[in-house]
């Protein structure tokens, strides 16, 4: 990229060669509008709307009207947005684009958000002169994710671009042609994609629009904002939940230049709903005095007062969570001490963990963002579906295939935001892309080979590739020449690529899977590759977490066994979903007390003494670890009503009153990181992820609400006439207000994108550095992790042998699933439609071995497991495995992979 | 289900293509020259054949004109509604024909024998007005005549 | 007048086999072009001053001029025949694939050796069953004369040439509408730049042609570029094929030195106006040409000559107006076509278009008003060229605006009547 200097209406600019006129012109700050652009999709010239007038030379004076989206910037370059003639033509493609447009606004979701208003306010078309029928279409029913209302479509040819090109579904499409042109599916049904909830954001009006919010529609404007970040995974992207009375509404995305961009996943989207959902702790639980008893909602003082005396003399212990924030699980830890404080998390997940961490900061591979993803030109995924577990990561992998492609339109000097062109000359030439897992995943389409094995086959797959990247690292024993082969392509892929990748994580819960993945990327290091090792961790603070260095679960029996401990205080946890019943059941019989804090009521609940209402984190601030290592903060979207507060505020409270006066200390969340950081040298960076509470914008808080947020003085006039106090905020520099600081405030403080005359999400631009890249002062959140410097740790010893099938028994592994396989979002009503039911999966050959077809009802049996579920025939998966999908709601815990057997149900 | 002459047919034209989904619109047009038209169930068919989604299809297949989405009947009759056409004649081709077959333009006769589709210009432009039907050009056509011509087909 | 083109075609317009086409002195040309080096047969078609035939007449040896050649360029590379022909009043191509199909495969095998393309399209209107039947049956008699194929003629070059049937669209007949509907897709036009020379057919060097270009090929090898730029009365050099429709006595298609002016071919050749009827005004190339009027009788048709009148050569073929069919129903009728046949993708188009049929339908019904007709002014300027993302929609509103400026009257008389004065509907 080199500077050029270009002329806009006369003005001389030094701007980027690399791009193209109209993100040049918003990068500088005019208002052009524009609709078939999208800073993510590049240019296809398509709605004609970004028109500028482009001169010759200085002498020019009629020029000729050009796209700025498909003109590049060049030296002495000369364009005007203000002249008078091509005003007047921007103003006539609206009046064109709105020939058919319902101008439904008032019942249209999109109203007060929408990118089309912003653009027909922006040009001045005001006044309807097309006289003639419009043409009407029928909607689709897309699911329950999406609402269809295609009579709002401009043709701007966005969402199928998105959909298909960007995120690569193949069931949205358009249709005939003309003015006619329909977007939708072939037939009504669910949209297939992953990230279909994009539509509503990438959709520049209100023909995909969310059906969630829909259930309880509150405009944009009227929305109570905060800067957050999602709870669904491991990946942490930043969102933007909305609330208002109390509940809340939707979530949007947050653009980060370095972790989600543009984009979130449905998961994270539409998993929100369990914070209004019936499944909520909203007041303290306590059951009377004998176990049979059943859970009644108790005042909170009442609660405490039965706390005192179970708390008094107690010899506590906690288990921590990794769904839980840093904060909570800090205060836990804190309030236990190190010793008792235990992983709430399975051991294999949980030595995982501490393998994953370590080899993050051993190691000179370095964890990637997202954007490092997509900027990475070969990649290796061992061992982990990535749509299902880590669903924005597969988005980021999608793209990284295309620098191949990149390349081609280099050497042909076709720009790289030239969207069309470049993938014209592309074809199918991709960057290497090699998935190695035991089922066929939804990245398989843009995979250069895949390979479907069992775990142990494709550790093997792994060691064998960093063995033939450096003869140093241990070879498998007995490796067939099939694999040593497809090892040997992998290898020259990534040896071959500037920036290559490594995927894997805990999915399979296989210690050879990681170990060589580690190996893989260690080699590409000692060889002097900048290589990426990407973890995916399924839960969202699962590497916070990781990062206390607590005791492995099982330890606690033991621990509770040997009288060391005889109350168990469970944070935001359900440990039925972690270890096997018979475990957990004995743990709580061996414990005198349960005490739970969390959000929902689950299993492990439901056998407590005590049940705090902890906050979601919609409810409170924390702290959460991602799997790339970066500590983010998220802001409490709107203050719940009655007790519930955030789990390490009740712990506060607890160690106060059990004597334990540091804890006062804690006057907020500041001080409870700080502490934090203080006695785990590992979490020193998280204090910087967010400014303090006692940050200050030009002296005034940050507002929550949007300044045309509506109707406070009527808000609560059925109960009072006399306008209440908004909520005071201790926490953090923001206000539960529509007053405050006017402008940007600091990125990780900013709770949703508005700038004047852009209500749209599309006002990001106006936040950003330079578009698509950084927000301004950088983007949030501070990495925890960084690969060592001390060199070279040795590679990981032996590989497992090769997989044998059984005749008999087969080897279960976990299949993920995006909508399902998360306990917080599989509450959510729109989620919890899309969760298969349970299931075991068998391949051809094993079906057909056992005689069973789709559907067939059978009994699964492992280690003392047993559940009847009915068999799904899955042409992919490899002989001699089975697979059970992984956490599904009513399912119980059951350690994989392991050995189990299927018999037909009689 | 295709029959496996139409996936004969429709591979034999893999040869002359880098990838299937070229082949896409010659598929849809092997599966209807024996059937009429693509139905769904050919749509859904033919796109597996070739690697694609059913809406991937459906896309190509409603952006051309000579693609049927719909049943049409055994004959189907095209009349050239272009200028040429227009000028020396084509409303009262199009009028007679109507009266004569007793539906209006983009309709089956209930016989199922006819179906009575506008094209455009045929490239015939020196003998407007023109129609085809089926795969025959007729020249020169004498609305006052159109029985006649009709009458050769079953 | 030598006939070049058409020499070969039977008044029957019965098949002319490979043998009868070799008498004639046919793959001759080839026979020359393959002893030339590559470069130098492009050399020899750029100096011919031949102009592309398909409509926008761009020189084409210089086209095949930006295909990257030599070891390091991409490969495969293809050539494509354009005989998509849909645009209305256009009748040309038709004539020279049913009438003499080997004159166009062996302009094709002479361009495809040029830039050295693996395979040659021919992408046929679907509509043209005969073109296709006689194109097959060519292929297939020069496949056995080694004239296609593998080792063609013992030069060493090997060539597959595909008959392709379109699904239907005028799209297809824009070059890399064309293209995206021969790898299966929406014939959507695409980016230029980069061009098909470049970046084409499944993102590989391409060259698109028309067929009465491809088909002056031969000629131009064997008779070398003085005897074809002799053919000519203008700077463009060759023969034409000029056609006319309408109601004029003969309608027809006549070879003819390229420059022949308009009135020679509307009255000699097309035998002036039928009985009864005065000329109002012509479209010279086809639907998507300006008006020319009495005024322009004398122009010659060339590509320089017309542009000068206001108008364009086009496909050389021309639509007659008289004074008893209303030009209002007319531009209708047009316009109708262009708005059903916009693709869809760019606003001015899409939107502008099925505008302007709609305002042109109310005029046309006696429910037309002045906003009306400045809107349909408006709309010209709103698709001018530049302002769209392919040709169609400018030349869509060509025959709008000089109808506009020509036959204003018309169009107020029948707001002011408030209907149709040729009531051309009863
Ligand atoms: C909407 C549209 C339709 C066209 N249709 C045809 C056509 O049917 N046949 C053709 O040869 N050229 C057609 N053209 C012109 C082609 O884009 C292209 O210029 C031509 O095929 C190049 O060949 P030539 O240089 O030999 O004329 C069309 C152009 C446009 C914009
Ligand atoms: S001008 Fe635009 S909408 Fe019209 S055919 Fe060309 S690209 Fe399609
Ligand atoms: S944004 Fe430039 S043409 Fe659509």
């Amino acid at each position: 990229m080199a500077k050029v200097k270009v002329y806009v209406d006369n003005r001389p600019f030094e701007v980027a060669d690399d791009q193209n006129m109209l993100r040049t012109c918003l990068q500088l700050g005019f208002d052009l509008p524009y609709f078939c652009w999208h800073p993510a999709l590049g240019s296809v010239g398509a709605c004609r709307q970004c028109a500028v007038k482009q001169y010759r030379d200085a002498d020019d004076k009629r020029g000729r009207i050009v796209m700025a989206c498909m003109t590049p910037a060049a030296e002495g370059l000369r364009v005007s947005v203000h002249d008078p003639e091509v005003v007047a033509f921007r103003a006539g493609i609206i009046e064109g684009l709105m020939e058919s447009h319902p101008h439904d606004c008032p019942v249209c979701d999109e109203g007060g958000e929408c990118h089309l208003q912003d653009m027909t306010v922006m040009t001045g078309h005001n006044y309807r002169r097309y006289r003639f029928n419009k043409r009407t279409f029928r909607n689709q029913d897309l699911g329950p994710l999406v609402n269809h209302e295609m009579n709002r479509c401009i043709q701007c040819y966005r969402c199928v671009r998105y959909y298909r090109e960007y995120a690569g579904g193949n069931d949205l499409e358009e249709f005939v042609l003309r003015n006619l042109v329909y977007f939708g599916r072939h037939q009504d049904g669910v949209l297939e994609n992953e990230f279909a909830g994009n539509l509503v954001e990438i959709c520049p009006t209100g023909v995909f629009t969310d059906k969630t919010l829909k259930k309880h529609y509150t405009r944009k404007w009227d929305l109570q904002f905060s800067p957050s970040v999602c709870v669904h995974c491991g990946v942490g992207c930043n969102t933007s939940p909305g609330e208002r009375y109390g509940v809340l509404r939707r979530v949007v995305n947050r653009y980060h230049g370095d972790v989600n961009g543009y984009f979130l996943c449905d998961r994270g989207r539409f998993g929100y709903e369990f914070v209004n959902g019936d499944r909520r702790v909203r007041e303290p639980l306590v059951r009377r005095d004998s176990p049979g008893e059943k859970l009644e909602p108790v005042s909170k003082s009442a609660a405490l007062e039965r706390l005192r005396g179970i708390l008094d003399g107690a010899k506590i212990l906690g288990i921590g969570s990794p769904r839980a924030s840093l904060e909570a699980n800090f205060a836990l830890r804190a309030w236990v001490g190190p010793e008792r404080f235990h992983a709430g998390v399975g051991d294999g997940e949980n030595w995982l963990t501490g393998a994953m961490l370590g080899a993050l900061r051993d190691g000179k591979a370095r964890s990637p963002s997202l954007h490092d993803v997509e900027l990475s030109d070969a990649a290796l995924v061992l061992g982990e579906d990535v749509t299902q577990t880590a669903p924005r990561l597969a988005l980021a992998l999608r793209q990284s295939v295309r620098w191949r492609g990149f390349e081609l339109a280099d050497r042909f000097k076709i720009p790289r935001w030239l969207d069309h062109a470049v993938r014209e000359i592309a074809q199918d030439s991709r960057s290497p892309l090699y998935i190695a897992t035991p089922n066929s995943t939804k990245l398989d389409d843009v995979a250069t080979e895949t390979f479907r094995a069992a775990p142990g086959d494709l550790a093997r797959l792994g060691f064998a590739v960093a063995h033939a990247l450096d003869p140093e690292s241990p070879e498998p024993p007995a490796l067939s020449d099939a694999m040593r082969s497809l090892a040997g392509r992998i290898a020259e892929a990534l040896k071959n690529a500037q920036r290559p990748l490594v995927v894997s994580g805990p999915g399979l819960c296989s210690e050879g899977v990681v170990q060589a993945a580690v190996n893989v990327a260690w080699a590409l290091c000692r060889s002097g590759k900048p290589a990426g090792l990407s973890f995916t961790t399924l839960e969202c603070n699962t590497f916070g977490l990781g990062l206390m260095e607590a005791r492995p679960l099982s330890e606690s029996l033991s621990v509770l066994k040997q009288g060391l401990a005889d109350t168990v205080v469970v944070l935001e946890n359900d440990l039925y979903a972690r270890a096997p019943k018979e475990f957990v059941d004995e743990l709580f019989a061996a414990a005198k007390h349960v005490i739970v804090l969390d959000s929902l009521l689950n299993r492990t609940g439901e056998k407590a003494e005590v049940v705090l209402p902890a906050a979601t984190f919609a409810e409170c601030e924390g702290t959460l670890v991602s799997s790339e290592g970066r500590a983010q903060r998220f802001f409490q979207t709107f203050v719940p009503a009655g007790d519930i507060q955030a789990s390490w505020r009740w712990i506060r409270g607890l160690m106060i009153a059990t004597g334990r006066r540091e804890a006062a200390a804690w006057e907020g969340i500041d001080d409870v990181v700080r502490t934090a950081a203080e006695t785990l040298p590992a979490l020193a960076g998280a204090a910087k992820a967010a400014p303090e509470a006692a940050f200050r914008a030009a002296g005034a808080k940050i507002p929550r609400e949007p300044h045309r947020y509506s109707g406070r003085t009527a808000v609560h006039a059925n109960i009072d006439v006399s306008e209440p106090q908004p909520p005071g905020d201790r926490e953090s520099a923001l206000a539960f207000s529509m007053e405050g600081f006017p402008d940007q405030p600091p990125s990780a403080l900013t709770p949703f994108f508005w700038s004047p005359g852009w209500n749209s999400i599309q006002a990001v631009n106006k936040f950003q550095e330079e578009i698509a890249g950084p927000l301004r002062g950088g983007d949030p959140g501070t990495r925890l992790i960084e690969p060592g410097t001390n060199g070279h740790k040795g590679y990981w010893g032996a590989a497992p042998a090769a997989f044998q099938p059984k005749s008999d028994t087969w080897q279960m592994v976990p299949l993920y699933h995006i909508f399902g396989s998360e306990e917080l979002s599989q509450i959510a009503p729109a989620i919890a439609e899309l969760i298969p039911k349970p299931y075991v999966a068998l391949g051809e050959q094993g079906a057909a071995q056992l005689g069973l077809k789709e559907g067939d009802e059978v009994e699964v049996k492992v280690n003392g497991w047993a559940r009847r579920v009915a068999v799904r025939v899955r042409a992919d998966l490899p002989s001699g495995v089975a697979g059970l999908p992984a956490q599904l709601p009513g399912m119980d815990y059951v350690a994989l992979p392991a050995w189990g057997s299927i018999v037909k149900a009689g | 289900m295709l029959s496996a002459e139409e996936r004969q047919e429709i591979e034999a034209e893999f040869a002359h293509y880098p990838n299937k989904e070229a082949v896409c619109i010659d598929a849809m047009k092997i599966v209807q020259r024996r059937r009429g038209w693509v139905s769904d169930e050919s749509l859904r068919d033919i796109a597996a054949l070739l690697g694609m989604s059913a809406d991937q299809l459906d896309s190509v297949a409603t952006f051309y004109n000579l693609i049927y989405r719909k049943p049409v009947g055994r004959n189907v009759i095209l009349v050239c509604d272009s200028v040429s056409c227009w000028i020396t004649g084509y409303d009262r081709l199009r009028e007679r024909l109507m009266s004569v077959l007793g539906i209006k333009m983009g309709e089956t006769t209930p016989d199922g024998r006819f179906t009575l589709l506008p094209i455009v210009c045929l490239g015939a432009c020196d003998h407007a007005p023109v129609m085809m039907v089926n795969n025959d050009l007729h020249h020169d056509v004498d609305p006052g005549k159109v029985e006649a011509v009709l009458d050769r087909y079953k | 007048m030598e006939k070049v083109l058409t020499k070969n075609i039977r008044p029957d317009l019965s098949y002319v086999d490979v043998q009868a086409y070799e008498s004639s002195g046919g793959y001759e040309g080839l026979r020359k072009a393959l002893a030339m080096a590559p470069g130098a047969v492009t050399e020899e078609v750029k100096k011919s001053n031949l102009r592309g035939r398909g409509g926008a007449g761009f020189p084409t040896g210089m086209k095949w001029t930006f295909v990257p050649m030599g070891p390091d360029a991409p490969s495969p590379k293809y050539l494509v025949a354009n005989a998509d022909e849909m645009e209305p009043g256009t009748f040309k191509d038709r004539l020279l694939m049913e009438g003499d199909p080997h004159q166009l495969v062996e302009g094709l095998i002479v361009a495809a050796y040029a830039i050295q393309a693996s395979t040659a399209y021919i992408f046929i209107r679907g509509e043209y069953f005969l073109s296709e039947e006689r194109l097959r049956r060519a292929i297939a008699e020069a496949e056995e004369k080694h004239y296609l194929g593998k080792n063609i003629l013992g030069s060493g070059y090997n060539l597959e040439m595909v008959v392709h049937m379109s699904g239907g669209r005028y799209m297809c007949g824009e070059e890399t509408g064309l293209l995206n509907a021969l790898e299966g897709k929406r014939a959507n036009p695409r980016t230029k730049p980069p061009f098909p020379q470049v970046s084409g057919l499944f993102g590989k060097p391409t060259i698109v042609q028309n067929v009465e270009t491809l088909s002056n090929l031969p000629h131009i090898l064997r008779n070398g570029i003085e005897w074809f730029k002799s053919l000519s009365l203008s700077v463009d050099a060759g023969t034409k094929i000029y056609g006319v429709s309408g109601k004029v006595k003969r309608p027809g298609l006549w070879e003819l030195p390229m420059g022949t002016t308009v009135r020679e071919i509307l009255e000699e050749h097309a035998g002036g106006m039928q009985d009864g009827l005065k000329f109002r005004g012509l479209l010279p190339g086809g639907a998507s040409t300006d008006f020319l009027v009495e005024e322009h009788l004398d122009v010659k048709m060339d590509f320089t000559e017309v542009q000068k009148a206001g108008s364009r050569l086009g496909t050389g073929t021309m639509i007659v107006l008289d004074d008893r069919t209303c030009p209002v129903g007319m531009v209708r009728n047009l316009e109708h076509f262009f708005a059903q046949e916009s693709c869809g993708w760019c606003t001015p188009c899409w939107s502008g278009l099925s505008w302007a049929e709609k305002a042109l339908e109310a005029i046309e019904e006696g429910k037309g008003n002045a906003v009306d007709l400045d809107h349909l002014e408006y709309i010209c300027k709103l698709c001018a060229p530049g302002n769209t993302f392919c040709a169609l929609a400018p030349g869509a509103v060509e025959p709008l605006q000089s109808a506009l400026k020509y036959f204003r009257a018309d169009f107020e008389r029948h707001v002011a009547d408030k209907r149709c004065p040729w009531n051309h509907q009863a």
